[in-house]
């Protein structure tokens, strides 16, 4: 193979400038930024700050709410990765043995893939609200009455179907052509040794889908994370009440609805160490078992 | 060449009619708002009133979104050196606003420093002092005020055989017959706004330390009492007997089964009225806030809700003039009452309440002035309203304890323990924002 290199030792650095400046505007400043506010608590017309040390981070910690907010993030990021992993790759398999209408039935998955997590959180109060949702209505005739910004379950549960169902698609795709991706001759020699469908997918398919799945779960743990902000600020209509909400959201509620900007920079300060920490184990533990071809 | 000129020509006229309210030696004011749908029309009208009224100044309002987002927008404004001339800052934002110095110039200052008479007294009871300073002097000038009311389906409660309640105690006797007339007998929009600030005002209890929190805001502490305690007790029984209804926070999602004709009575804003009146197909009236008649002292006005106009400090004087102008055009009797009519938001002054009393307003719709007739209640020492900072956090938590209290996940007097330990840290760490 032929390497091409640059004339110039500059050259790369300078075509890399434009992203790194993006990099530096737009993440490692603002994250600066809120490293410092979270050592302050700041009047926020920006008149006067007093230097509080790690009053904020204690103040967040022991609040009553906190531990509850923690508490629901993690249940709520876990349950939505494994369903919407689970279901889509369910499909997936289902999908790619399909051969007439293949195309149609694919399209039919994946649609929702282009609504916008608000819209998809609208939809979900539409079919779940307390006084006209169609799903609220079936419930009901199944003896569960169902209220979502009454019951702390019943929101929770709207919430986790609505970021569930619109993270399916995503998952669907990758799974999909990751499938697809699966050598012929391989199937045909698996299909010879073992008879059972069930065992050949967890054996040969699974294994060989590894590289997509670890790719899909970290994808997916950031979505739970912070891209479901959209359907959770949809549902509890920012007044939570005794609603769940994510660590995410309630960044935003204190800092941006109660201007307590000390307050939220702290909480997004272990935000980021939680996410960073989470990231070093994903690489550390899991990729090592997975194999790339 | 001439084809160019003429699209230049249609684009120039084009822009002209787009701004047909513009004038050019007119000083430029504006107006940071959180007026939706038919009130934000509302708004437009005012401006272009004024607009029309004068050539001097030119008011050009903007549509920020929620209470919470205008003030946030606001902020981040006046932090930019881009702040608008007019912010309108939501009730529970009024600490935050009014406790960091120089971010406003009080509206009475304004007002004078332009030459205009300013007198309190023009203004009514309920409303003189919420956005005023522990002095007296008002800071911000009063602009949407509502205050919470008790709407009945007139349809139901003749169904029943039972009149509009005035006590507490009375709804205890009426509300199973509105039960077994097929009613869910009440249902309330706003349990921190209703349920506790204006529940403390109806019955002239202290609400916080430090005078309300009026006299500053290190050392203030929320105060709770036995009244307010049994109250929650006695509405997590009805709820458990049927006999209230409770549907979340959201305001829509509990004004909703009243408009169905699902929930005999409502407890909502006056400003409520002009849109139930178009709503509804039941005879509907209104009647005040009740109250319990076993707490001594009770009965005392409530006072207002909604939100104020701040004028925005670091502004040349011209346009501060200009502000000044737009507030006494605005509290005028005659834009007052249009107000007032069109939205069902009080009227803040007396010669405005004066004016839609001989237009005969109230003679036509009686349910229009319970509202305004409730804050010229007689007041008493804790009626004139409170000045918390992190005020929206500690909504929040009072919100959440009461939605366990309601759900049966935590009693009573756990609830409010922990809105007043949270709430008094919140309260504490406000202080120290303003400490400097």
């Amino acid at each position: 193979m032929k390497k091409v290199r640059f004339q110039s030792g500059l050259t790369p650095y300078l075509l890399l400038l434009p992203q790194l400046a993006i990099v530096v505007v737009f993440f490692l400043w603002p994250a600066a930024e809120a490293v410092r506010a979270s050592f302050y608590l700041e009047d926020p017309f920006g008149f006067g700050s007093t230097f509080v040390g790690m009053d904020n981070f204690v103040d967040t910690v022991t609040s009553t709410d906190y531990s509850r907010v923690a508490k629901f993030t993690a249940v709520f990021t876990t349950l939505v990765t494994f369903l919407s992993l689970g279901i889509a790759l369910l499909l997936a398999v289902k999908a790619d043995k399909v051969l007439r209408g293949a195309s149609t039935y694919k399209t039919l998955l994946m649609w929702v893939y282009a609504v916008a997590p608000p819209v998809a959180g609208l939809i979900g109060v539409l079919l779940f609200d307390q006084h006209v949702g169609p799903l609220t209505d079936f419930f009901g005739l199944l003896g569960w009455e169902m209220q979502i910004g009454v019951s702390y379950f019943d929101t929770a549960f709207a919430m986790t179907a609505t970021a569930v169902w619109k993270q399916i698609p995503v998952n669907f795709i990758f799974f999909l052509s990751g499938l697809q991706g699966i050598p012929k001759s391989v199937q045909e020699a698996a299909s010879i040794d073992c008879r059972s469908g069930f065992r050949r997918f967890w054996t040969v398919t699974f294994p060989l889908l590894a590289p997509t799945g670890f790719f899909l779960l970290i994808i997916n743990i950031t979505y739970a994370f912070f891209d479901t902000f959209g359907i959770v600020d949809v549902i509890v209509k920012q007044e939570p009440g005794n609603n769940p909400v994510t660590l995410v959201y309630k960044v935003f509620l204190d800092g941006f609805r109660g201007n307590d900007l000390g307050g939220s920079s702290a909480q997004s300060v272990i935000l980021m160490a939680l996410v960073f920490i989470l990231t070093v184990v994903q690489f550390r533990l899991i990729e090592r078992r997975v194999h790339y071809t | 060449m001439t084809s160019a000129k003429k699209v230049a020509g249609l684009v120039a006229a084009a822009a002209m009619l787009g701004t047909s309210t513009f004038s050019y030696a007119a000083t430029e004011i504006s107006w940071w708002h959180a007026m939706g749908g038919r009130l934000g029309e509302v708004v437009v009208d005012i401006s272009n009133g004024f607009n029309g009224s004068q050539d001097a100044c030119s008011i050009t309002p903007v549509y920020k979104g929620t209470y919470e987002e205008t003030l946030t927008a606001g902020i981040a404004a006046f932090r930019a050196g881009e702040q608008p001339n007019i912010l309108q800052v939501f009730d529970a934002g009024a600490a935050t606003i009014i406790g960091a110095p120089g971010a406003v110039v009080p509206a009475q200052d304004i007002l004078e420093g332009a030459g205009v008479g300013f007198n309190k007294d023009d203004y009514i009871e309920g409303v003189r002092n919420f956005y005023a300073d522990s002095a007296g002097k008002m800071i911000g000038m009063p602009f949407n005020s509502s205050t919470p009311i008790l709407y009945y389906n007139e349809d139901a409660l003749n169904k029943a055989g039972v009149e509009a309640p005035k006590t507490w105690e009375e709804f205890q006797e009426i509300a199973p017959k509105l039960k077994k007339a097929g009613y869910v007998p009440l249902a309330q929009s706003h349990l921190p706004w209703i349920f506790t600030e204006n529940f403390k005002s109806r019955h002239n209890l202290q609400f916080a330390t430090n005078n309300n929190g009026y006299d500053g805001a290190e050392g203030t502490q929320l105060v709770f009492g036995d009244p307010i305690k049994n109250h929650f007790k006695a509405v997590k029984g009805w709820l458990d007997e049927g006999l209230f209804g409770y549907y979340g926070t959201g305001w829509g999602d509990n004004q909703t089964p009243f408009n169905e004709g699902k929930v005999a009575m409502w407890l909502g804003s006056s400003g409520s009225f002009g849109g139930i009146s178009k709503t509804v197909e039941f005879p509907f009236s209104a009647t005040y806030l009740p109250y319990w008649d076993a707490v001594e002292g009770a009965g005392t006005g409530t006072f207002i809700g909604g939100a104020a106009l701040f004028s925005m400090s670091g502004k040349p004087d011209g346009e501060n003039k200009c502000v000044a102008s737009f507030f006494e055009y605005l509290t005028s009797p005659e834009v007052q009452y249009m107000w007032h009519k069109e939205t069902g938001y009080v009227p803040i002054t007396n010669a405005a309440y004066e004016l839609a009393k001989k237009d005969g307003h109230y003679d036509r719709a009686p349910a229009a002035e319970i509202g305004i007739k409730q804050l010229t209640l007689p007041g008493g020492d804790w009626t004139k309203g409170y000045r918390m900072g992190f005020y929206v956090q500690i909504r929040d938590v009072m919100n959440r304890e009461y939605g366990k209290v309601l759900s049966g996940e935590a009693t009573v007097e756990d609830a409010f323990a922990t809105i007043e330990a949270d709430g008094n840290k919140l309260l504490e760490r406000f202080a120290k924002t303003t400490a400097n």
